[in-house]
């Protein structure tokens, strides 16, 4: 062993002690009560990492005379498990079931802690799960490292039919909207007035859009802002008891569209819309919103590019 | 101890991977992004000759890829005088050059999307009447895939019946146009089995009075249906011309403006 081998070896040694002596990973997760017998397990305002585990994500629970209803499982087998686990300490009644809102791995890739219950989704979401499941598994462990072993997609294996559906003296209603993914379920709770709207609102955090209709979205908004509700749980960041939440997801998507749109209608490259011109303050100091809104560029510029393209004067014979 | 290389080279790779370390510098100037294949891709695609990396050339990209397979990537040279060159190359990526442009009359900015294969630096290099390369780029992370996935167009059966078809617009500006034009091509880049190399390889634009406005060669990681953007002299009318690599023609004559806009 000489002194030029030695650097290379220390690090080595350094990597493969983090690794034998990691300590249990924790997501810390403490229900917070939001309405009689109804939690949120708040997660944080940021991109997955290996720090976070993946834990951007807001799951709740309800705890009925007949069990516990689940609300989204979490972005692993590992949280999924401590979910749990934190159920547990808060209530002796058995989980009865769950419901995964979106096929985005954030909110179902826990589902393998609660294989033995019966697991429902909406028809499109149990599709899109079936079809890219395995491939959001592989993208959430590359982001979030060793939080993600032993991770396994398990497809929810119950079709949600819209309608009220009572749980030991609870009346949920089930609403299929789309716009954020092609299938997005709402759960209110009309005995409590809570309101999962899983990612169709986002609060103090920029909108996610990898399978969004923007069109189809706003009017999923337009009708949750009918229902009533007394406490709105967003898919991502704070519990509101009022309707900001909404009209702020709202409004991000409508700068979002009507700027993108204007950048292709007055020729601008989609490199030259990755600094996005002149956000608004409230659009700005939205957690990760730099990264988000270069995302959006490559999700939703294309569309609108074809579009302003397409109606240019070209003569053209092709064989 | 599966961490612990036991191959020369790779002690290599760790070593040169150091920050800090630089035991085999190459001649010339330092890479300001630190890449270990710099050395490699100057004197194999700039055969060693005279550069520098200047902060003039531009390559705007997003830090980090959303969509492998359309990397939006717009390469700036306009504040170097008398540009006769631009070679961008991803040097990370299993087919190192992207494009080349002679901008002759047209400015030195050319927009369009480019397939990356994983993280890598992406280079434009601008040969100035100097006789010196004038080096920018930066680095986009990436996930991968996007060079040895088939494109969508070869998995749809109807693609052949819209080969090297054209849609364009002008947009008047203070100096000319900007044009932004689409040409419909698979792309392929051959590292898909049973797929072979398809793309198109060069295509140039004249003016109305057939006056050459700018030359470009397309290589395989340029994105499937390519999308480019220029900013050329003119009022808007303009004969596009090329073909691929199978001798298949792209031709085309832009009228400028918009359908119903009239042509400005
Ligand atoms: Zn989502």
């Amino acid at each position: 062993m000489n002194g030029f081998r030695c650097l290379p070896l220390v690090l080595v040694l350094l990597m493969l002690s983090v690794d034998a002596f990691a300590v249990k990973r924790d997501y810390g997760l403490v229900p917070q009560q939001v309405a009689p017998g109804t939690y949120v397990l708040l997660g944080f305002n940021e991109h997955f990492n290996f720090r976070n585990g993946g834990n951007i994500v807001n799951t709740g629970f309800i705890v009925t005379d007949a069990g516990v209803v689940v609300i989204d499982t979490g972005p692993s087998r590992l949280y999924g498990e401590q979910m749990r686990e934190a159920i547990a300490k808060v209530t002796d009644q058995p989980v009865v079931k769950v419901f995964n809102t979106h096929l985005h791995p954030d909110h179902f890739l826990g589902n393998q802690a609660f294989e033995d219950l019966p697991e429902a989704a909406l028809a499109g979401t149990i599709e899109g799960i079936r079809q890219n499941g395995e491939m959001f598994n592989e993208s959430l462990y590359r982001l979030c490292g060793p939080w993600e072993a032993g991770t396994r997609v398990v497809v929810p294996g119950l079709v949600v039919t819209p309608g009220v559906e009572e749980v030991g003296g609870h009346r949920l209603r089930l609403i299929g909207y789309d716009g954020h993914t092609d299938a997005d379920l709402a759960i209110l709770d009309e005995t409590t007035g809570v309101l999962f709207a899983g990612d169709l609102v986002f609060h103090g955090r920029a909108p996610t859009t990898p399978h969004a209709d923007i069109g189809r979205w706003l009017a999923s908004l337009d009708a949750l802002a009918g229902l009533s509700f007394s406490v709105l749980v967003p898919g991502h960041g704070a519990v509101s008891t009022n309707d900001d939440p909404i009209r702020q997801t709202r409004d991000y998507l409508v700068w979002l569209r009507d700027g993108l749109k204007r950048g292709a209608e007055q020729g601008s490259d989609m490199a030259e819309l990755l600094s996005p011109r002149e956000p608004p303050a409230s659009i700005r100091r939205l957690a990760v919103f730099a990264a988000e809104y270069q995302r959006s560029v490559a999700h939703l510029f294309p569309a609108f590019e074809r579009a302003a393209i397409e109606r240019g004067r070209v003569v053209q014979e092709l064989d | 101890m599966r961490y612990l290389p036991d191959k020369p080279v790779a002690w290599f790779v760790l070593l040169v991977l150091l920050p800090g370390q630089s035991l085999l510098a190459a001649a010339g100037p330092e890479d300001p992004l630190g890449s270990f294949m710099w050395a490699e891709m100057h004197a194999r695609l700039l055969r060693g000759e005279p550069v520098v990396f200047d902060d003039r050339v531009r390559v705007l990209m997003p830090a980090e890829a959303e969509d492998s397979m359309n990397v939006p990537v717009l390469v700036d040279a306009t504040a170097l005088a008398d540009v006769e060159r631009i070679l961008v190359f991803a040097e990370l990526n299993p087919i190192h050059k992207v494009l080349e442009m002679r901008p002759h009359r047209a400015a030195a900015r050319i927009g369009f999307r480019l397939k990356v294969q994983q993280a890598t630096p992406v280079r434009a290099a601008v040969l100035a009447r100097d006789g010196t390369w004038h080096v920018g780029g930066s680095i986009v992370d990436a996930a991968g895939g996007g060079c040895t996935a088939p494109s969508i167009g070869s998995a749809n059966p109807d693609w052949a019946s819209r080969l090297g078809e054209v849609a364009a617009r002008t947009w008047p500006r203070e100096d000319g146009v900007r044009l932004r034009m689409r040409v419909m091509h698979p792309m392929d880049t051959g590292l898909v089995a049973g797929i072979p190399a398809f793309y198109i390889e060069e295509l140039e634009l004249r003016d109305a009075a057939g006056e050459l406005a700018t030359e470009l060669w397309l290589y395989e990681p340029v994105a499937e249906n390519p999308v480019l953007t220029l900013d050329l002299p003119g009022s808007g009318r303009f004969t596009v011309s090329g073909r691929d690599n199978n001798g298949n023609p792209v031709l085309a004559e832009v009228l400028g403006g918009e359908a119903g806009g009239g042509a400005r």
